[in-house]
């Protein structure tokens, strides 16, 4: 009998396949917005692990999301052609790998960005990553290869239900499974203390750029939704505002708390299309609303134990 | 042949720019034996505290454990090999529970990592329960299981101390570091402190090396203890010769009265 975790995990996935299969009957609108979710709660779980369980302040999540977006985008639209496979087989198999291998180089480029400036705290790490996100941008502005900043057109709409809720599943599933173990504590311990961390044995380095290493596998993963729902990709998607937005999910999610991220990473997402019927003031609204939330609810908006450290 | 000693200072010497912190000192602690680090404030105790546990490197000298040099190993694999430490001032985990703060510490006799704390097979799961069960005995020897959900920050100042000193337990030392542990605590808590101490070093099995400001407390407890002032060592003995002794009289209350 698999732990029930496990079980957890089987029945979203069964959710997301059953929605999927249902999803030419939806509003092509609501669809839309729903698979915007979806991706937003991938990107809000994994940075979560980065930024609220293990303490540290990466700003650069908008990156590895470009790395993966461009990365998957490029196997699906040069290589996949050349394959001369099945429609159903891009999709289901071609598509899946893709997302993988974009993850994959996220995830190196969230160890060579982790490795070198974990030595940082705080702020000053959060300027790195700050920084490394906007080279990432810059890079793809320049390589004509990728579309440069014309950006890059044709990526097939391979991004469905399934996919995308099936990805954060599998997110919350990894991102919870590391934490719920006696190894996994460890992670919250180097963001409580790193020195008492240390002390009590525990490699607070290697913990970090685990963190690191899949946070940003996963942004990369969201990357590769993203594209395949857009069909189109721009550098200028995947700026620092792009960062502050996930960051903002996190810390309004209440910071370290499996369910408070996601309701907060569902919550903004909608509420940036509800706002879109005020056009130009959207970001205005958009601003003061964060502002008023913050000033309220400086601890987040969802910090109940919604999902209570039991010891037992 | 004897055993050589479980932790070798020999000529440890410290420099920050231009202070020396703590110059040739040469100190031994044997297996299973309680020993004490007195001396007046400043005398550089923590920081020859921070040399073992590697958070400083010594700039002369050597640290051997276990017959093994300590050189270039970072706090961590210090801790691996069987130094655990407890601080100055308390540093828990804060928002952890306490039951997480002592099950955290378990984490060095680990068989399982990353990957199995996502594969949850049979045998990940037979760890978990055998550690939470390890985590709750040694909990309760120190009755602090009633309190096991609570955050840590939110224990008294007493039993965080006290949790401090299991959670360095459960990282299995050979040697345990104590710096200060009766600071902040008054007459009854220190009488109760020593006794846990003496309790801890005979149920365990291990050594200890307590740095301490409280006479009462060192001369009540240990076997042997090694004064610094200045960051040198002035004097070593039993509880009775560094009594008698008219350097450590001098250091701690001035030259007339030695």
């Amino acid at each position: 009998m698999p732990p029930k975790s496990q079980l957890y995990l089987f029945a979203a996935l069964l959710v997301a396949a059953v929605a999927s299969a249902f999803s030419g009957r939806m509003d092509p609108y609501f669809l839309d917005v729903a698979l915007g979710v979806g991706i937003s709660l991938v990107l809000a779980a994994s940075l979560n692990l980065i930024n609220g369980f293990t303490g540290q302040f990466s700003l650069g999540h908008a990156g590895f999301m470009a790395v993966g977006a461009y990365t998957s985008a490029m196997v699906t639209t040069v290589l996949g052609p050349q394959l001369g496979a099945s429609a159903a087989v891009l999709q289901w198999a071609v598509f899946p790998a893709s997302l993988i291998l974009g993850g994959l180089l996220a995830a190196l480029a969230g160890l060579a960005v982790g490795a070198p400036s974990l030595r940082l705290k705080g702020d000053y790490l959060a300027i790195v990553t700050l920084g490394f996100g906007e080279i990432i941008r810059v890079i793809l502005q320049n390589v004509e290869a990728v579309g440069g900043a014309r950006g890059l057109v044709g990526v097939p709409n391979y991004t469905n239900l399934f996919w995308t809720f099936g990805g954060a599943a599998v997110t919350v599933y990894v991102v919870w499974g590391l934490l719920n173990s006696t190894y996994g504590r460890g992670f919250l311990a180097v963001a409580d203390d790193e020195v008492a961390a240390e002390a009590m044995g525990l490699n607070t380095t290697r913990y970090k750029i685990t963190a690191f290493a899949v946070g940003s596998f996963f942004a990369g993963v969201a990357g590769g939704l993203y594209a395949h729902l857009k069909g189109y990709l721009n550098p200028s998607g995947f700026d620092f505002n792009k960062s502050i937005e996930i960051v903002v999910m996190v810390i309004l999610g209440g910071m370290g708390k499996h369910v408070g991220v996601l309701i907060a990473a569902v919550l903004l997402t909608v509420l940036t299309e509800v706002l879109r019927k005020f056009g130009d003031y959207r970001m205005i609204l958009y601003s003061v609303l964060l502002i008023v939330l913050m000033l309220t609810r400086p601890q987040g908006l969802f910090t109940w134990p919604l999902w209570k450290r039991k010891a037992a | 042949m004897p055993l050589p000693p479980l932790l070798q200072l020999a000529n440890v010497t410290i420099r920050f720019g231009g202070l020396t912190a703590v110059s040739e000192v040469s100190a031994t602690v044997n297996e299973r034996e309680l020993v004490g680090l007195i001396g007046p404030n400043g005398a550089g105790k923590t920081t020859l505290f921070n040399m073992v546990t590697g958070v400083y490197q010594p700039t002369e000298g050597e640290i051997r454990f276990a017959g093994e040099p300590t050189a270039g190993l970072k706090p961590f694999a210090i801790t691996q090999r069987g130094i655990a430490r407890t601080f100055q001032n308390i540093r828990l985990f804060p928002s952890l529970t306490v039951f997480d703060n002592v099950r955290v510490a378990f984490h060095l006799h680990l068989a399982h990592d990353a990957v199995h704390s996502l594969t949850r097979g049979p045998k990940f799961q037979r760890e978990e329960v055998e550690l939470r069960e390890r985590t709750r005995e040694l909990l309760s020897i120190f009755s602090l299981e009633r309190v096991q959900d609570e955050p840590a920050k939110s224990l008294p100042y007493g039993d965080q101390r006290r949790l401090e000193i299991i959670r360095a337990l459960a990282t299995r030392p050979k040697l345990l570091l104590l710096d200060e542990p009766a600071a902040g605590m008054n007459p009854a808590e220190k009488v109760e402190l020593m006794k846990l101490i003496q309790f801890i070093q005979e149920k365990f099995q291990l050594a200890i090396l307590l740095v301490e400001h409280d006479m009462k407390v060192v001369m009540g407890i240990c076997q042997r203890i090694h004064v610094l002032e200045y960051g040198r060592k002035i004097a070593e003995g039993t509880p009775a010769e560094i009594r008698a002794n008219p350097a450590v009289i001098a250091a701690y209350l001035g030259k007339e009265h030695a």
